[in-house]
C-alpha cells in the first residue's frame, strides 16, 4: 500500500465508521485495520498530520455530511463515522497542540438554556471538527454567561447556538442579544429543527444553517 | 374485557385519544417543568384531560407518563419517584375510563442512545420494566411504547413490558418523510423494517405517532401493510407539522382538516386512530364520528 492508498483507506474507514481492528462495524470490513491503526501507521511512515487531516478526515466527513443532508444515511451512521474520526484525531491532537498543524479557527457550540436536546448539536460539532476547526462544546442547557465567558477565554471566531424547542428559541434570542452586546466581533450562527432563516434575521444572528454541512460552508466562508 | 387485538380481529375500528403534552401546556405546564409530576401534584387537571377524551368518544385513554422512565425523571431529580408517578398516572386514567374502556400506559423514549455507549440495552430494559410494572399496578390494560426512533430501544421496551407485565403491548415509532415515497425514523428505521422487527419482538399492535401530520400517515400505513396484512395498526398523527408564530408553537390542522383523511387512513389499513401533538377533544370527536359510521356499515 503506498501513501495515497493509505490515505484513501483512512478516508474509507471514517466514511463507513471502521473505528479499529476489533470493531464489528461495518461487517464487510471485519478484522481489517481501522482508522486508529491506519492513522498510527501513516504517521510512522512520515505522512504529514496535515495531509491526514485534509486528504482523509476532512474529505471523509464532507462525504458523510453530504450523505446525511441527502438523507442517504441517518444518525447512527453519522455517530459511528464520528467515532472513527475521533479515533484518528486522537493521534493527530499532539500536532495540533504543538501548532505544527494549523486549524481554521475556534468554534464554540452549545444548546441554549432550558434545552436538553443534543443529538443535532453533537453532529454539528463533529462535522465542524472534521472540517478542520477546533471545536469547544459547552454541552446542553448553556446560559449566556457561559457562552460569553468561553468566547472571551478562547478568543473564538464563531459561536453556534442550538435550540430544538420553540420555547427555548426565546432563550436563544436573549442569549444571542447578550453575546452580540458583549462580544460584537464574534460571528453567531444558529440552528435546530424549529429555527429558520427568518428567525436569524429577527434575532440579529449572522448565520443560519439547517444541517452540519451548511454550518461548515458558513464557517469556511468566514476564513476563506 | 376483550383484548384490543381481539376487537380488531372482529373487524372493529377503535378510537384512541389526542395530545397530552400540548394540553398540559395549555393548562399551565411551564417550560422546564416535569409533566408527569402533575400526577402527584395536580391530579385533578390530569383527570380532566383524560375525561375530555373519553367524552369525545375515545375507546381508550393514555396515561400521563410519556417521560416517566427513570432516565427522564432523573433530569428533574425525580428518579426515585418512578413507581409512584407511573402508578398514579394509571389510576387517574382508570378513573376516567371506567371499567369498559381501555387504559394505555404511555412509555416514551429515554433520550439515551445505545450505540454511542452512553447506555446499555440492559439498563434500558431495567428502566422500562420498572415503569411498565408501575403502570400495570395502577390499572393499565395495555402499554403503548411510543415516539420511538431506535429499533433497539423499542425492542428493549417491548421485551421489558412482556417480562414484567401481562399487559397487551402496543409500539409506535415516529417517521419523517425522507423522499417522495420513503419514510424513516431519525435513526433510519423504515415502516417495513419496524413491522418485521417489532412483530417478532412480541408487540400485539404496532404503528406510528407524532411526525408531520395525517397525510404522511397514509403512506406509512400502506408500507406497513405491504409487509404485514394482519397486525393491528394504531395511528396517532399530529395536527399537522408544528409552525412557529409570534412566539407560539401552533399545530395548524383543524379537526375538520384532519377528518378529511380519516377514511383514506382506514382504507389504507389503520385499525386504531387517535391523535398526537396539537390534537384536541374536538379532533377526537370528529374521528369518533367517522369511525362510528364505518363500524356500522
Ligand atoms: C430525541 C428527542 C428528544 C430526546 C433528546 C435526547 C437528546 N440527547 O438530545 C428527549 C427524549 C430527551 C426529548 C425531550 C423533550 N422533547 Co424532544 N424530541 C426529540 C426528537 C424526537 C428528535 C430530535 C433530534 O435529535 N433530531 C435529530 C437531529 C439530528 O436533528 P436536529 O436536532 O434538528 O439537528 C439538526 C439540525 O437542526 C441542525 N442543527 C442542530 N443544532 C444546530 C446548531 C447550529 C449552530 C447549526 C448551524 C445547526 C444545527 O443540524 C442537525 C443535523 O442535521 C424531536 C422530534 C424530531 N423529529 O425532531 C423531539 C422534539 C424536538 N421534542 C419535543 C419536546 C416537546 C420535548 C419535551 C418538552 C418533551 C417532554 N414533555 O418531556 C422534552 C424537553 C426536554 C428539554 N428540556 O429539552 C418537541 C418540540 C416541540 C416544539 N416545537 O417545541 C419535538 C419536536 C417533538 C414533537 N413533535 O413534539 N426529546
Ligand atoms: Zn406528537
Amino acid at each position: 500500500m503506498d501513501n495515497s492508498d493509505l490515505l484513501a483507506k483512512i478516508l474509507e474507514c471514517v466514511e463507513f465508521g471502521k473505528v479499529n481492528k476489533d470493531a464489528p462495524f461495518p461487517p464487510n470490513m471485519k478484522g481489517q485495520d481501522g482508522a486508529d491503526e491506519l492513522t498510527k501507521l501513516a504517521l510512522e511512515r512520515g505522512i504529514k498530520p496535515s495531509e491526514i487531516l485534509n486528504d482523509a478526515l476532512i474529505k471523509a466527513m464532507e462525504i458523510v455530511g453530504q450523505k446525511f443532508s441527502d438523507k442517504k444515511i441517518f444518525v447512527p451512521q453519522m455517530l459511528i463515522s464520528a467515532k472513527a474520526m475521533n479515533a484518528s484525531m486522537a493521534h493527530l491532537k499532539p500536532y495540533f497542540q504543538s501548532g505544527e498543524v494549523k486549524r481554521k479557527g475556534k468554534f464554540i457550540i452549545g444548546t441554549v438554556a432550558g434545552d436538553l436536546h443534543d443529538i443535532g448539536k453533537n453532529l454539528v460539532a463533529m462535522i465542524v471538527e472534521g472540517a478542520g476547526w477546533e471545536v469547544i462544546d459547552l454541552g446542553v442547557d448553556v446560559n449566556s454567561q457561559k457562552f460569553i465567558q468561553s468566547i472571551k477565554e478562547n478568543n473564538s471566531e464563531a459561536v453556534g447556538l442550538s435550540a430544538l424547542l420553540t420555547t427555548t428559541m426565546q432563550n436563544m434570542k436573549s442569549i444571542a442579544q447578550e453575546i452580540k452586546a458583549q462580544c460584537p466581533s464574534v460571528k453567531l450562527i444558529i440552528g435546530g429543527a424549529p429555527v429558520t432563516e427568518q428567525f436569524k434575521i429577527e434575532i440579529g444572528a449572522d448565520g443560519y444553517a439547517r444541517d452540519p454541512q451548511g454550518a461548515v460552508s458558513y464557517l469556511n466562508s468566514l476564513v476563506a | 374485557m376483550n383484548t384490543i387485538a381481539n376487537q380488531i380481529a372482529q373487524g372493529r375500528i377503535l378510537v384512541s385519544d389526542g395530545a397530552w403534552g400540548t394540553f398540559l401546556q395549555q393548562k399551565g405546564l411551564g417550560a422546564g417543568q416535569c409533566p408527569e409530576l402533575w400526577n402527584l401534584e395536580r391530579p385533578g387537571e390530569v383527570l380532566e384531560i383524560a375525561q375530555s377524551y373519553i367524552l369525545a368518544g375515545a375507546d381508550m385513554i393514555e396515561t400521563n407518563s410519556f417521560g416517566g422512565n427513570s432516565f427522564k425523571l432523573a433530569s428533574y431529580g425525580l428518579s426515585d419517584k418512578v413507581y409512584e408517578i407511573n402508578k398514579a398516572a394509571s389510576q387517574i386514567s382508570r378513573r376516567a375510563a371506567g371499567a369498559d374502556r381501555y387504559v394505555l400506559g404511555s412509555m416514551g423514549p429515554t433520550g439515551k442512545i445505545i450505540m454511542t455507549g452512553e447506555v446499555t440495552y440492559e439498563s434500558l430494559f431495567e428502566a422500562f420494566r420498572q415503569q411498565a410494572v408501575a403502570l400495570q399496578d395502577g390499572g393499565a390494560d395495555a402499554l403503548v411504547i411510543e415516539t420511538m426512533s431506535d429499533i433497539d430501544e423499542a425492542k428493549a421496551a417491548i421485551s421489558a413490558a412482556a417480562d414484567g407485565t401481562k399487559c397487551e403491548i402496543i409500539c409506535t415509532m415516529t417517521f419523517e418523510k425522507t423522499d417522495e415515497h420513503a419514510y424513516h425514523t431519525m435513526m433510519g428505521v423504515t415502516p417495513a423494517q419496524m413491522t418485521e422487527e417489532l412483530v417478532c419482538s412480541g408487540a400485539a399492535v404496532i404503528g406510528a405517532n407524532c411526525g408531520n401530520g395525517i397525510r404522511d400517515m397514509i403512506g406509512i400505513v400502506k408500507e406497513i401493510r405491504s409487509v404485514n396484512k394482519t397486525i393491528p395498526v394504531l395511528i396517532h398523527a399530529n395536527a399537522g407539522a408544528p409552525v412557529y408564530r409570534d412566539g407560539q408553537t401552533v399545530f395548524p390542522e383543524s379537526a375538520e382538516q384532519m377528518a378529511e383523511f380519516i377514511g383514506e387512513l382506514i382504507d389504507a389499513g389503520a385499525n386504531i386512530i387517535g391523535g398526537c401533538c396539537g390534537t384536541t377533544p374536538e379532533h377526537i370527536k370528529r374521528i369518533a364520528e367517522i369511525v362510528k359510521s364505518r363500524n356500522i356499515t
